[in-house]
């Protein structure tokens, strides 16, 4: 007899001296993980429901608990590793596919890790941005390759092109009402009017509520075409045709009927309880012309005034695609790379297809520049950016600006513990349950996402001035103030960068 | 050791310009005495001049100078010249034999017009086909270097203390009306007469003091547009940039100023509409041109001089007039040292460019 039992991956280790058994983590947590026992009135645990996304270690009032990794083993094995064993013993008790969330946790290489920012000395000097104008502010859209004038001589100064400006070239990406909260969105529709920047609806469509944001909200369009109607496409800054995500490049999503329910079913423009499924491809899209006509037909729709985006998940040929996605109407490319975050995935597409972001980045930069065409589009990055040096190093290797999803969703409240897909969130951000929905408060994670904007700002601000460089636009593509550390000869010349040293 | 070009080098410098709006011609001995006041501010490692005006009498042809290092890239280089232009004059700009100055290249200077047919089945303007044959002969032909293509105008350059360079081009026995020159401190020792500024494309010619920081979000850009940069200098891409912005995209040198020294936004946000929308349009469109990082530029043109400093003014720059004469400088004591009456004098405020201009129905 075969036995599927795995032992958990995480261990909840309580200090019964300190816990005074309040109950809290009982109804913090959504996993039913702890409970009371009366008989001996002591707390117990159910390691095995553990997805250690540490709300109960983080709300317990006398820091009882914390969850450590299980040290239960199977035999050591570097080919057969424990999770290798246990996926396995899944997959053989279950016949699916595996499911993950968020992004590819795998130990690939970081390339921004490998790359060092420069700083000036003596022969030119660097800026204090507390006491010189530091500029941040950018536009995203296709730029006119020749200026005209009036007839009295005059400059034409009314651009031809719909652009997109922001006080600073971060951005939060698509993440639909559905897979996060309607918190969760409002958070993100404040706080990205608040910083002059742009939220992103996803594939859900957009709440009635937040047409109030729209200045400030790209919605986007996507295989499943859910929510899209006019006003909708009306309503956003800009206009993003996903056709792919770097979590899981190729395939389509889903989002079952249990929670099409109330405002995501009316949002969704789908009946209650049915599954919402996003084919994998756009069945009006089998090659790059016919992208020009759905990029053309919402053109029409929204009388050119909006941008239009193209999101593609960094794949293998990314430089060639980007090149004809920039000769197809386009206004901005956003390239999502493999560790981008996602509510769910097929475990084996999010750790295994795709590039990293900051190879394709540079390939396709590198590409539109050879072929005279990278000022038909701007460039949009995410998957993922970590931190305000990971921005400074992907505006020099040539973006136009970033989009951040897992660093939005960690600065709202997000532990991490990629579960999303069990709708169990209990930070209320990857859950549609009213009583978990309502523990984030959309005033603080408004709050929240501001300060970590601004805080990037600031370092971006500094690291700038460091370089003195005092605009970003004079940042962007500027590879000479990057070099690699660590790298071989092939990754450096992708990168279009020298070797620390050099 | 790797020469100018295989890796980039920053440099301080000194830079001096003299301009009569009268179209007075005067000779080098005034250029070289301000360069010269200015002797600490390089290291003698690269020096230079450009002079407009000084040929009259073959003001009509393009005066390309070159710089050959062997006979072989000479004869190549020649073969390219006379298959392209009608060539008047060929011969070796005069030089004067000094121990300040060693290791020279071949230096000659030709005098042409491109051939009527050849322009005409290129579909090319004059200029541009010009432009394109410098930028063949500099990239494509080993051991050759166009480094003047302007007509009626020339640009004399080496390594060396800029005061001994003057001598040893006897710049005492050129006339013109415009002179700028350029004394240079790069922080490595390239040895390559090409290296020295001013750099020059066409009647264009840029003297400046400076290391941008925008240098290469600058070049990237603008190698899409047909420019290669191969000198990986400051002075080239500002070159390449305005020689863009000014006879391809026909904006005014002031509005060329807007773009490259942008004013900053919390200044246009605050001026009226009008004014504020063509520069939102203007730094918008050509986000990628901005340059950042201290500078201050002459730029050299047929019947004007432009100065302009970076939007900070992280490089001094000071200019001064008496009567018809402007004067700029890196030092004061360099305008001094050539004019102790001067009427006025004053600090260009950063990005704004001073551009003057000869007087109206003067002819050089």
């Amino acid at each position: 007899m075969v036995i599927d039992y795995l032992s958990p991956d995480y261990e909840v280790v309580r200090n019964q001296q300190r816990c005074i058994a309040c109950r809290v983590c009982e109804r913090q947590c959504a996993n039913e993980v702890h409970s009371y026992d009366p008989d001996l009135k002591v707390m117990k645990s159910d390691d095995s429901k553990c997805v250690n996304c540490h709300r109960c270690v983080a709300l317990c009032p006398t820091h009882a608990l914390k969850i450590v990794k299980n040290n239960d083993t199977f035999k050591i094995n570097a080919n057969w590793t424990n999770e290798a064993i246990s996926e396995i013993f899944r997959q053989a008790g279950t016949g699916g596919v595996l499911l993950s969330s968020m992004g590819n946790p795998q130990p690939y290489p970081i390339y921004w890790d490998k790359i060092l920012i420069n700083a000036s000395q003596v022969t030119n000097p660097s800026i204090d941005p507390l006491r010189e104008p530091m500029e941040t502010r950018t536009f995203l859209g296709k730029r006119p390759d020749k200026l005209e004038r009036n007839a009295d001589g005059s400059l034409k100064t009314d651009n031809p092109y719909p652009n997109l400006e922001l006080s600073v070239p971060i951005m939060f990406s698509a993440m639909s009402y559905g897979s996060i909260s309607y918190n969760a969105h409002e958070s993100l529709a404040r706080a990205a009017q608040e910083l002059g920047i742009y939220y992103n609806t996803g594939e859900g469509g957009l709440h009635e509520d937040f047409y109030k944001y729209g200045s400030h909200t790209i919605v986007q369009v996507a295989s499943g075409r859910f929510g899209v109607h006019k006003d909708y496409l009306e309503a956003g800054a800009a206009i993003e045709i996903k056709i792919g995500q770097g979590a899981k490049p190729g395939i389509g999503g889903h989002l079952p009927g249990e929670k099409i329910v109330g405002d995501i079913s009316r949002t969704r423009m789908i009946p209650e309880g049915s599954d919402a499924i996003s084919p994998a491809p756009h069945h009006d899209i089998y090659s790059i012309e016919d992208l020009r006509q759905l990029v053309y037909s919402l053109k029409e729709a929204t009388a050119y005034k909006k941008p239009i985006i193209v999101k593609i998940a960094a794949v293998h040929n990314v430089a060639a695609i980007a090149s004809g996605i920039a000769r197809s109407g386009a206004d901005i490319i956003a390239i999502d790379g493999y560790r981008g975050g996602t509510g769910a995935a097929p475990t084996r597409i999010r750790d295994n297809v795709g590039i990293p972001i900051e190879l394709a980045l540079a390939a396709v930069d590198e590409r539109l520049r050879q072929e005279h065409i990278r000022n038909n589009v701007s460039i949009v990055v995410g998957g993922t950016i970590r931190n305000s040096a990971d921005i400074v190093k992907a505006i020099a290797l040539g973006a136009d600006a970033v989009y951040i999803g897992t660093s939005a969703l960690l600065a709202l409240g997000c532990h991490l513990c990629r579960t999303c897909q069990s709708g169990k969130c209990n930070w209320g951000i990857a859950t549609q349950r009213p009583d978990l929905v309502k523990r984030l408060n959309p005033e603080i994670g408004n709050r929240r996402l501001v300060n970590l904007v601004s805080a990037w700002k600031h370092e971006i601000m500094e690291m700038m001035g460091g370089m003195g460089i005092n605009s970003i636009e004079a940042l962007r593509g500027n590879r000479l103030m990057l070099r690699g550390i660590g790298l071989t000869e092939k990754e450096l010349q992708i990168l279009g960068i020298k070797h620390a040293g050099e | 050791m790797q020469n100018e070009g295989e890796f980039r080098i920053p440099s301080g410098c000194a830079i001096s310009g003299v301009f009569s709006r009268s179209g007075k011609k005067f000779n080098g001995e005034s250029i070289i005495k301000s360069i010269s006041t200015m002797h600490d501010r390089s290291n003698g490692l690269g020096g230079g001049f450009a002079a407009y005006g000084i040929y009259p009498r073959n003001k009509d042809l393009y005066a390309f100078h070159v710089f050959y290092d062997s006979v072989r890239a000479k004869e190549e280089c020649e073969e390219v010249i006379k298959a392209n232009f009608d060539v008047n004059i060929a011969e070796k700009i005069p030089t004067r034999r000094i121990p300040e100055i060693t290791d020279e290249p071949m230096i000659w200077r030709y005098f042409g017009l491109p051939f009527e047919k050849l322009l005409k089945d290129a579909r090319l303007d004059e200029k541009e086909f010009v432009a394109r044959f410098v930028t063949k002969v500099n990239t494509e032909i080993k051991g050759a270097y166009v480094f003047s293509s302007g007509k009626n105008m020339g640009v004399f350059k080496a390594v060396g203390f800029p005061e001994d360079v003057g001598r040893y081009y006897c710049l005492e026995n050129y006339e013109g009306y415009c002179w700028t020159a350029h004394g240079r401190y790069p922080t490595n020792t390239p040895g390559w007469w090409g290296g020295a500024h001013p750099f020059s494309l066409l009647d264009y010619s840029i003297v400046h003091n400076g290391e941008i920081s925008s240098y290469d979000a600058n070049r990237r850009f603008i190698e899409m547009f047909g420019y290669k940069c191969v000198l990986l200098t400051d002075t080239e891409v500002i070159t390449y940039i305005i020689d863009f912005l000014n006879r391809k995209q026909r904006l005014s040198l002031e509005e060329v100023a807007q773009v490259i020294a942008a004013p900053f936004w919390s200044e246009i946000d605050r001026m009226p509409p009008e004014q504020q929308k063509k520069l939102t349009y203007l730094r918008n469109v050509f986000s990628s041109l901005l340059v950042t990082g201290p500078f201050s530029i002459l730029l050299g043109f047929t019947g004007g001089l432009m100065a302009l400093n970076d939007r900070l003014k992280l490089r001094s720059m000071v200019a001064g007039e008496k009567g018809d004469m402007f004067y700029v400088a890196s030092e004061e004591c360099a305008i001094r040292a050539v004019e102790p009456n001067i009427e006025r004098f004053w600090a260009p405020q950063g990005g704004e460019p001073i551009v003057v201009t000869l007087n109206e129905g003067v002819n050089v």
